[in-house]
């Protein structure tokens, strides 16, 4: 139990302090949002002199914009699934069992979140390299499937381990085999944990630069595209929009991956 | 042909032995009891019988086949566990029908025959529940017309009762054994409570340290228990060890004698053969039909007397007032 | 039918349907990380030849010896550690009113949306809060048009001005990549903070005043040392973040090189992957050495 207020609730100094606090931590997204917007092409001025969605049709008009997205996409969507079938693989077998070699296993599939992503990156060039491979659409998708399998894995494990056990064993006492059992109890529980991670997945494939900045070779991811254009002042606005679609795309599904998981209250039937 | 044996079955988990040797025969139609503490292995030896566990060595067998190795999704057997395991993204009727639809019953028949089982324990009205709506009584009924919606030639009920309060208790043990009697299959269930297990089973086997120590009717493990456990666990009867013995009888001899054998003496001599010995009134427990007294003999051992309530007047002793108590050597029950 | 059969044959041998399902995602990561991350480490201890500019694959020592012997390389290492040390300090202290107001003001509904203020910045866009920043620092940016809107024009020309640190304008030099790096980690220092900070029983705080202590005494001695926990935990996330960052050095940089650019650098323009995976293998030790001193101070415990 805490208590909200002890002499008299907080300072007036702290709470303007934690606002401050908060207010810097979202402004510089929220001006970026705003820049998207102006009617100013040098938008290194502010305020902005007005307000259009003209920069918005502009950038859908670009050719390579649209060639990054697409290639972003895909290479979400291709790490996404198969960090979906590995990551599973892995959480039902590690979810309940005890063997010699667990621990060992454990700490491998904490290492691809916990190393930095620069030594990642260099690793997987380096290993691209040693095996004479050239940089391109599927070492990005082998670089991104890796850490994506891994969360994919922390999702499902985590809700597979809130089952009871003894579902498992009543719906084969009544007669269901190994398949039945996984699609008919446990499948349908799993299901937000899945939905969750698969949408973490995806945004972080969406988002990812550090890794991918090793293992891409020539290709340009959306973020690759916008790194370059970091260094470019020509057309800010354009790049502002694209900063807006890259938050779209990636806070949504992290915003509901994170309502999906919260622990819920209908855990059981007992 | 035994419905269910177990013969010579082991089992243990890493240094704990929790099955040692156990072997054990369950007739057809039977409703069989396993009864013991916890840890005793009763749970196990239900499990092993399910297919949830396999012995380390001996063999299961059921109907007389060799089912050891046989997955439990290819036993004919059925259980009901002890927090009734019910599905909650499935409402009452799917989940009685879950039995039917794994072996691809035709959906319309499917909900014909659950709504049968759940008429079978009078929760008909709530087939589109889902369990979480549903109290501790109403999911159990649930849970048992899943496992009976097979037919099973077996159902195995694990702590059935426990989770029950008293007087809900005491309906479903009447209502378990109507619907044995009904349906004719054998009923084996696991508990810790000896007077579930006397007031419902057949025959009754006492487990401790993971063996059996006696397998017997419920009368029988009352008036001739076997080892001072099964004589303490099974109706609380006194056990006198026997050096004690040696001084009270002249022989070495354990035995148990049940607290309503005893009487505190009035007056003087004691009947013939009885055997008499002094102490003092520690505890006084009341029961409602008949009370406890504890008296702590000189000897030091504290022997329970049950003495009924004759309507009106008390005739308990007062609490550290010394006492004579006799018992008919005759009613002892020796003891391994 | 084909799932029973499969069902009943890995039924009862549970360690070969264990191994069946580890295989593939063992597999995956034994080769395409764990492979990747022993090339890595094997090439640390290649070095290059410099007339052939190639790889020779002989062990030795020498690429470690220049890593550590060029005094440029250890200018560069010393720079990152010194950057992650005030990185971390700095979040320290912004992140404590806010956590200390949530964590123990903030009622139930006021602390949701703190937490929810908290996460959404930290789950946006990497690229998008670095890009936002080098607008906001750039010469014609918000900060430069606020600042000289208050009048305060000369301070930031002087801030500028100030060696080693300054720079140009804020959007390259050392003081704007330290705002940077903070605004950036500060959520990680922010929550385990908190949690930590929520932790604190309230009645031992009670009792502190009770005995006669003043608010700043209670603060020192009773909640500072419980809460060093989570403040060990947030400071291993922005001292391992800083040191592995090479993007934000160089879109909002000063001249100086930091660690990571120097990976990154190596690699692609030098070629000089020996060198680049030496370099990778820094912020790895310096991480450890940090790991096993917070530890000591009971991050563990608050994470």
């Amino acid at each position: 139990m805490r208590s909200k207020s002890r002499w008299g609730g907080a300072s007036t100094g702290l709470k303007i302090a934690a606002a401050a606090g908060l207010v810097f931590l979202h402004l510089p997204v929220w001006v970026i949002v705003l820049y998207a917007f102006t009617t100013e092409d040098r938008t290194y001025a502010f305020p902005p002199p007005g307000l259009t969605l003209h920069w918005f049709g502009a950038a859908f008009a670009r050719h390579d914009i649209w060639e990054s997205m697409r290639l972003s996409l895909m290479v979400a969507s291709v790490a996404t699934l198969v960090a979906l079938v590995l990551g599973t693989l892995a959480a039902f077998a590690l979810a309940r069992s005890n063997f010699r070699a667990k621990e060992s296993i454990t700490l491998l599939f904490v290492l691809p979140i916990a190393l930095p992503g620069i030594l990642t990156g260099l690793a997987l060039l380096a290993g691209i390299r040693s095996i004479g491979l050239t940089p391109g659409f599927w070492t990005i998708v082998a670089g991104h499937a890796t850490f994506c399998l891994v969360i994919v894995h922390n999702n499902v494990i985590a809700r597979l381990r809130r089952i009871p056990t003894n579902w498992v064993e009543a719906s084969m006492d009544l007669g269901a085999d190994g398949w039945q059992t996984f699609r008919f109890v446990l499948l349908p529980q799993i299901a937000t944990a899945l939905l969750a991670g698969g949408m973490l997945a995806f945004a972080l494939s969406f988002d990812e630069i550090i890794v991918t900045l090793f293992t891409a070779g020539h290709e340009r991811t959306l973020p690759i595209w916008f790194y370059n254009e970091l260094f470019r002042p020509r057309e800010r606005p354009i790049t502002n929009v694209v900063a807006v679609i890259v938050i779209l795309v990636t806070l949504g599904p992290i915003l509901l991956a994170y309502y999906l998981t919260r622990p819920d209250e209908h855990a059981s039937g007992n | 042909m035994a419905a269910i044996e177990l013969r010579d079955a082991s089992r243990a988990f890493g240094p704990v032995v929790a099955l040692d040797r156990v072997s054990l025969t369950i007739a057809p139609g039977e409703f069989f009891a396993l009864l013991g503490p916890s840890g005793s292995g009763k749970t196990t030896c239900l499990r092993l019988i399910a297919g949830f566990d396999q012995p380390d060595s001996g063999q299961v067998l059921l109907d007389g086949v060799d089912v050891t190795d046989v997955p439990p999704f290819e036993r004919n057997v059925n259980t009901v566990f002890q927090d009734y395991a019910l599905f909650p993204h499935m409402n009452v009727a799917d989940n009685v029908a879950y039995g039917l639809r794994v072996r691809r019953v035709a959906a319309a028949e499917r909900r014909r025959r659950a709504i049968e089982m759940l008429e079978l324990v009078q929760l008909e009205s709530f087939a589109e529940r889902r369990p979480t709506q549903l109290s501790g009584g109403q999911r159990q009924r649930v849970a048992l017309a899943r496992a009976l919606i097979n037919q099973p030639k077996v159902l195995l009920l694990d702590e059935p009762l426990g989770a029950l309060d008293l007087k809900l208790r005491e309906e479903m043990q009447t209502e378990l054994k109507g619907l044995q009697q009904r349906l004719g299959i054998t009923f084996v269930f696991v508990t810790h409570d000896q007077g579930e297990a006397l007031s419902m089973a057949n025959r009754v086997a006492v487990f401790n340290a993971g063996r059996i120590e006696q397998l017997d009717t419920p009368r029988a493990l009352y008036t001739q228990p076997k080892t001072a456990f099964v004589a303490g666990f099974v109706g609380s009867a006194n056990v006198v060890e026997s050096d004690l013995a040696d001084r009270l009888t002249g022989r070495a001899q354990a035995f148990a004698i049940r607290p309503e054998q005893i009487r505190i003496l009035t007056d003087g001599t004691p009947p013939a053969g009885h055997v008499c010995v002094e102490g003092v009134v520690e505890d006084i427990l009341y029961h409602g039909a008949s009370s406890r007294c504890h008296v702590r003999i000189d000897g030091g051992a504290l022997l329970a007397v049950a003495q009924a309530e004759s309507g009106g007047a008390p005739s308990l002793p007062a609490l550290g007032t010394r006492v004579r108590i006799a018992w008919a050597q005759a009613s002892a029950v020796p003891l391994e | 039918m084909l799932a029973r059969s499969v069902s009943r044959f890995l039924h009862s041998r549970r360690g070969f349907y264990l191994a069946l399902l580890l295989a593939p995602p063992l597999l995956w990561l034994g080769t395409v990380y764990l492979g990747s991350l022993l090339v890595l480490l094997a090439q640390s201890f290649y070095a290059i030849d410099e007339f052939t500019a190639r790889v020779v694959p002989e062990l030795t020592l020498k690429t470690y010896r220049q890593l550590v012997g060029q005094p440029a390389n250890v200018d560069i290492i010393l720079r990152t550690l010194a950057m992650a040390v005030a990185v971390t300090l700095a979040a320290a202290v912004i992140a404590f009113p806010i956590a200390y107001y949530m964590a123990r003001y903030a009622g139930l509904r006021m602390r949701a949306f703190f937490y929810v203020g908290v996460m959404l910045p930290m789950w946006t866009s990497y690229l998008v809060k670095v890009y936002a920043w080098r607008l906001l620092l750039a010469k014609e940016g918000i900060i430069s048009w606020a600042l000289t809107g208050l009048g305060l024009q000369g301070s930031l020309d002087r801030l500028l001005a100030v060696p080693v640190v300054g720079g140009p304008s804020l959007a390259s030099s050392y003081i704007g990549m330290f705002i940077v790096f903070v605004y950036m980690w500060l959520p990680f220092m922010i929550l385990p903070l908190a949690a930590a900070l929520e932790r604190v029983p309230e009645s031992l705080l009670q009792a502190s005043a009770d005995l006669g202590a003043r608010p700043g005494q209670t603060f020192r001695n009773v909640v500072l040392p419980l809460a060093l926990p989570g403040l060990a935990a947030g400071s291993i996330f922005t001292f391992s973040l800083t040191l592995g960052d090479y993007i934000i050095p160089t879109v909002v940089g000063a001249p100086g090189y930091f660690v990571g650019m120097m990976v990154y650098q190596q690699q692609g323009t030098a070629g000089n992957m020996p060198l680049a995976a030496a370099f990778s293998i820094v912020p790895i030790v310096l991480i450890a050495i940090y790991l096993a001193l917070a530890r000591r101070m009971g991050a563990f415990d608050a994470l």
